[in-house]
Formats: structure tokens, sequence, C-alpha cells
């Protein structure tokens, strides 16, 4: 070891910090707000769904957190959690796409980025699929493209309302075309549900970009998203690179979006769940209705009748 | 030939840039030469000088020059058979290679061309319009690059904005309406990252074609003819078939971006163009293109009438198949096509 080494290494191990204690309080029983510094009790935080009661910073939540403020108790029946990512391109930038996945897999306790299932929202039977931004920042590979039309195709067939939680970075690079190929898979899928008449509500949160965007982020019927969440296609910087001039401060942010007619509503977290349940009642089909959908479902060859299975209740865990 | 009148026609109509009537051998196109290949052009240089210096002194070298020459033919096929995955999108984005213009100008009998997204733009770097092909009205679109530096500025490198995907799905919902099978070209290293681009709905406008695309009643083939870049192609990629080019390559991401992502450094594009597996070979393997079409050797560029009459003939032998089947039949094939796309496992529970 030379001398700078361990020097180096005694700054590391070295006598507890401000910077270390400020993370214990972090992980401990405070947490301190990203955006404007003030510390909140976590219970209470988590009580407000992760939401600064002080400067209404929406803090990122984990997608088992999110079915959880999303999904009535009891009734989550999570699908296809056996599907599991390969690197079929034997992918290596600086390191091994393998030993990635391998350490997303053990940091997050998930198989890929995003985690799908049928449960009840407010009472309504509905397809959740919610992306997990702390698995590779959220990134489309195979295994998300393949979950989400699963899901999108179950949706159809059992006829439900879809809802998905985008939180993305775009298509997974290490997986090369086929990630890109998912953009297409998805839409497909889509593409049926909405043939069928059902509704689908895409939930726009931080960061929603690239290939996500373009895809089904953007096809919903009606497109909800979270304050402030960046939403676009190309990266902010590339965008500044190319244009070489500094862009607006809300450029990319949802109340941007909002500002250009690209997404219907800006939907504070706690109201979340109220909001997609009114959503959901007010698409239900009526009586007076009830022959319109069904002459369109007549003449739409793909749909194939299955018996409706409403979910089993699972625990959340 | 009726169809090598019909690109002189063109080319002597002016209706192309000057530059496309340069195309020269490659030896004396030194602007344009890839570092691969100057051993050939030197090889070719020599052959000229030997030429030249025999024709002066009367010396008779026949013998020596047809030796070079076949060595010429063997260096050629050898540097144009292996090129490495960045050499081949070298070759994908040479400034020579024939564009959507070019190469819709030449094998359709009857070109119409049709501007405007009817919402307020006419993105020029994608072009469509109605053409008639051996007699049967299709619509054709893709991405135009420009010729020269002035034309490429105008054209915005081939790389569209929402409106120039929204003019394309206005053409081929006008298609789909009038029963005319769809055949679109890529050529395009991106999006437009830009900042109206962004504002008007870039994603929206991509991810609207993706889905539609997938309703559409007619044939619809697409032919990666230079790069395939992300997005950008894919906005115009959905089909019941991809053919591409043999030099042609489609990938994720730019792989200079991909390099600045992923190595932090976009020196190391070469390595990314090589692991993103983006090569037709590479597309045919993973079941995303159906068929790879061949070049003449040294590129499509080397003779552009020759690439020209292999994408008609392909584009021909797949309509009449894609034809023969019901619109139903289409759509469920092109839905399985894509619903098949994915490597994962499924671990028993």
């Amino acid at each position: 070891m030379s001398l700078f080494d361990w020097f180096a290494n005694r700054r590391k191990s070295g006598p507890i910090g401000n910077e270390q204690q400020e993370r214990e309080i972090a992980d401990g029983l405070w947490t301190k707000c990203e955006d404007c510094g003030v510390l909140t009790y976590t219970k209470d935080l988590r009580a407000n769904q992760m939401v600064c009661p002080e400067c209404n910073h929406h803090k990122r939540v984990g997608s088992s957190e999110r079915i959880q403020q999303l999904i009535d108790p009891g009734t989550w029946m999570p699908i296809d959690e056996s599907l599991v990512p390969v690197d079929s391109l034997k992918f290596r930038d600086r390191k091994l796409y393998s030993e990635r996945l391998r350490e997303y897999q053990e940091k997050t306790g998930l198989t890929d980025a995003v985690q799908t299932g049928l449960g009840q929202l407010a009472g309504f039977p509905t397809a959740l699929g919610v992306m997990d931004f702390s698995f590779m920042g959220g990134s489309m590979g195979s295994v998300v493209g393949e979950k989400l039309t699963r899901l999108t195709e179950r949706a159809t067939r059992q006829r439900l309302p879809l809802v998905l939680i985008c939180a993305s970075g775009g298509a997974r690079m290490q997986e090369g075309m086929l990630s890109l190929m998912q953009m297409a898979k998805t839409s497909a899928a889509l593409e049926r549900h909405r043939a069928a008449r059902l509704l689908y509500i895409p939930v726009l949160t931080h960061p929603t970009t690239g290939g996500v965007t373009a895809s089904f982020a953007m096809l919903g019927d009606v497109i909800l998203a979270e304050p402030k969440a960046t939403i676009g296609f190309a990266g902010r910087r590339v965008v500044e690179q190319t244009l070489k001039e500094k862009l607006p401060d809300d450029f990319q942010t949802a109340e941007y979006l909002l500002n250009h007619g690209f997404i219907d509503s800006i939907v504070q977290r706690p109201e979340l769940k109220q909001t997609l349940s009114s959503l959901i009642q007010l698409h239900q089909p009526t009586p007076s209705n009830a022959d319109i959908v069904a002459a369109k479902l007549s003449s739409h060859h793909l749909i194939t009748e299955e018996p409706k299975v409403l979910p089993r209740p699972a625990n959340v865990d | 030939m009726a169809f090598s009148r019909c690109y002189f026609e063109v080319m002597a109509s002016g209706k192309l840039s000057t530059s496309r009537l340069q195309y020269g051998s490659m030896a004396s196109d030194r602007i344009y030469l890839l570092d691969f290949e100057k051993p050939l052009a030197e090889l070719e240089k020599r052959i000229d000088q030997i030429r030249q210096l025999a024709e002066e002194s009367g010396v008779n070298v026949s013998e020596e020059i047809r030796q070079l020459e076949s060595r010429a033919v063997e260096l050629r096929q050898e540097i144009f058979t292996n090129l490495t995955p960045g050499q081949r999108l070298q070759m994908a984005r040479h400034p020579r290679r024939p564009s959507t213009l070019d190469y819709v100008q030449v094998i359709s009998d009857e070109w119409i061309e049709l501007h405007g997204d009817r919402r307020g733009f006419d993105d020029p770097a994608i072009v469509g319009g109605i053409a008639r092909l051996a007699g049967q009205p299709v619509v054709m679109l893709g991405h135009q690059k420009g010729r020269d530096t002035k034309d490429n500025v105008a054209r915005n490198f081939g790389m569209a904005s929402p409106g120039g995907y929204r003019k394309a799905l206005r053409l081929m919902e006008h298609a789909n309406r009038f029963g005319m099978p769809i055949l679109t070209f890529i050529d395009t290293p991106a999006a437009w990252p830009g900042l109206e681009a962004e504002a008007f709905g870039q994603g929206e406008a991509i991810a609207l074609n993706l889905r539609e695309m997938f309703c559409l009643e007619v044939p619809i083939i697409c032919t990666v003819i230079g790069e395939g870049g992300s997005g950008g192609a894919l906005g115009i990629g959905v089909g019941d078939r991809l053919l591409m080019f043999e030099h042609a390559v489609y990938s994720v991401a730019p792989p200079e971006a991909c390099a600045a992502i992923l190595w932090r450094d976009t020196q190391q594009a070469p390595q990314a163009a090589e692991s993103l597996k983006i090569t037709a070979a590479d597309l045919k393997a993973f079941g995303i293109a159906d068929q790879i079409l061949p070049e003449p050797i040294g590129g499509a560029h080397a003779d552009p009438l020759k690439a020209t009459e292999i994408l008609k003939a392909a584009l021909l032998e797949n309509l009449e198949v894609l034809m023969r089947m019901s619109s139903q039949q289409r759509r469920e094939h092109r839905y399985q096509k894509f619903r098949n796309l994915g490597v994962f496992n499924e671990i028993a529970a």
C-alpha cells in the first residue's frame, strides 16, 4: 500500500464526519428533503406517500410501495414474476451486463425494472404495471417489454382498465436492438386494448424519458403526471449540446408538457388513487352505452372471449 | 432498358443535386475515401501510374497490369466482405450513399411527392408521396438526408421532427384508405433532439406511429437503406417485413451516444458499435430483419444503379407474397412478428 492509498483509505474510514451523520439520519427516523432540506419524521413522510409536507417535493418511491399506495390491501396478485433477464449480447461496457443485473437484483430484490399484476383499485379490478427506477434506471429491456405486453394482453382478455406507472430512462442499451423492439411490442398490445374500447391510463413519474416516452407513456386515453416530473424524449443534456443554447428552466417538466397539451393533468401523489378510481368509474360501461361498446367488440376479430377472472387476494409484501 | 433510362432522365432533369452526377470510382474519390479503403485506393493509383508510364514509353506491361488488377479485385473482396461493425457504420453514413429520393425516383414509374402533416409543419427530413411500382400504386416515404452540407442543413441531416412523423402517419393512413401498400425507407441518425421537437411532442408523434402502424390493413415493407437510429427509425419502421441493405446498420442508440453514456468516452464508439450488434447479419439473427439485400462490391454508392435494381426486385418479391394474404392475416402476422421479439428466461415458480 502506497502512502497515498493509505491516506485515501484513512479518509474513507475516518471518524464520522458531518456527511456520514446526515446519511445516518436519512436512513433512520428522520428524512431530509432533497429539495428544500427540511427534516421530516420518516413515518409522517411515508404517511404522506413520500411527498415533502414543506415543499411538496415528490420523493421517488419504489414499485412495492407504489403498489401499496394504489391497490386495496390484500387484493394484489402479481403476475409473471418468474421472468428474468438474460445477457443475450454478452454485453460489456465498463462492467459485464450480467454482473450489473446480479447487483441490481440483490440491491432491489426485484428481477427487473417492472412489477405487474392485477388488483382492486378502490374496488375496481385493475391491471397495474409499476416501473422501478432503482433497477438500472427503469430501463426497458426484453423482460420489461414482455411483462408489460403480457399485462396488457391480459387486461384486454379480461376487459380490465390498465394503469401503468412510468419511471424510466428509456430503452436498455445493454440489450441492443431487442430493447428498441419492446417499444413496438408494447404499442402493439396497447392497440388491441384500445380497439377493445378499454381504458388505459399511464401515470408519468420522475423521470419518464427516451423510448418509454416514445411508446406506451404517450399512448394513454388519459395521461396523468406527478408534479415536476421530468418527461421528454431526448435527454436535456443532449438537446443542450445539440443546440448550444440554454433551455428554459421548466423544459421537459410535467408542467411544461401540460402547457403544451401533451398530458391531461398533474396529480398530487396523495390524490392519485382517488383520481384513478374516479376515472375508472366514469369509464365503466353503463346500460345506456353498453350496446355501443358491444357492437364495436363483435366487429373486432382479435378478442377471444375468456371468462372474467377476478383477482385472487394476495398479501402485499 | 427503361429502368436505367429513367435513372438518367432523373439525373439529367436536374432533380437531384449535382454531386449525384459525380459518382466516380473510389480511387478518384479522394474526399470521401474511408480509412479502410486506402490500401485499395493506393493499389488502383499504382495501376493508373503504370498504365500512364507504359503509354508514354510504349512498353508493353499488360501482363503486370492484369496481375495488379486481379490483386485489386481480391483486395476489394477481402475488404468489403470482412467489414467490422464500425466500418459498416461508416459505409451506412457514406455521403455518396443513395438516399430515399434517389431510390424512390428510380424504382417508380411515376412519383408524386406530397407535403405536410396538416398540423402546421412540412418536415423536409421525411419525404413521402404516391408512386407507381411495376404498375401498382403504392405510398413511399422515408427519411431524407442531404447530398452536401447545404442540402443536409435543409434536410436536418435526415433527423425528423414530430411534423415528419405526423406527415408519415398521414400518408400511411391515406395509403390504408385507398388500399395502397406502404414502402418506407429508413435512413436517419436519430429523431431530432431539439427544443421545438420536444415542445411539439417528439415522443407522442413516434409513439402514435408505432401503435397506428399495427392497425393498418395494407402491406407494409420497411427497408433500412443507410443508418437506422433508434426511435427515430422505428417511428416509420413497423411493418410486415424489414429489409436491410448489407452495409446498413440499425441501432438502439447512436453508437457515439452509447459510448458517451456507458463508457463515458465518445472515442469508444467503434467498441459500442461492436457491442450493440447493429449490422444486418446481427438483426437477421435476432429475427428483427427478415432479409438482407446484397450490395454491389464497394457498397451501394459504388454502383447505385445495381443497388436500386436489387432493392426493386426485393420489394416486388415481398409485395407479391404479402398481397396474397388477407388484411386480417397481415395484421395478425405483423402483431406476432413483434410479439415474439425479446430474449428472457422464465424460471419455474
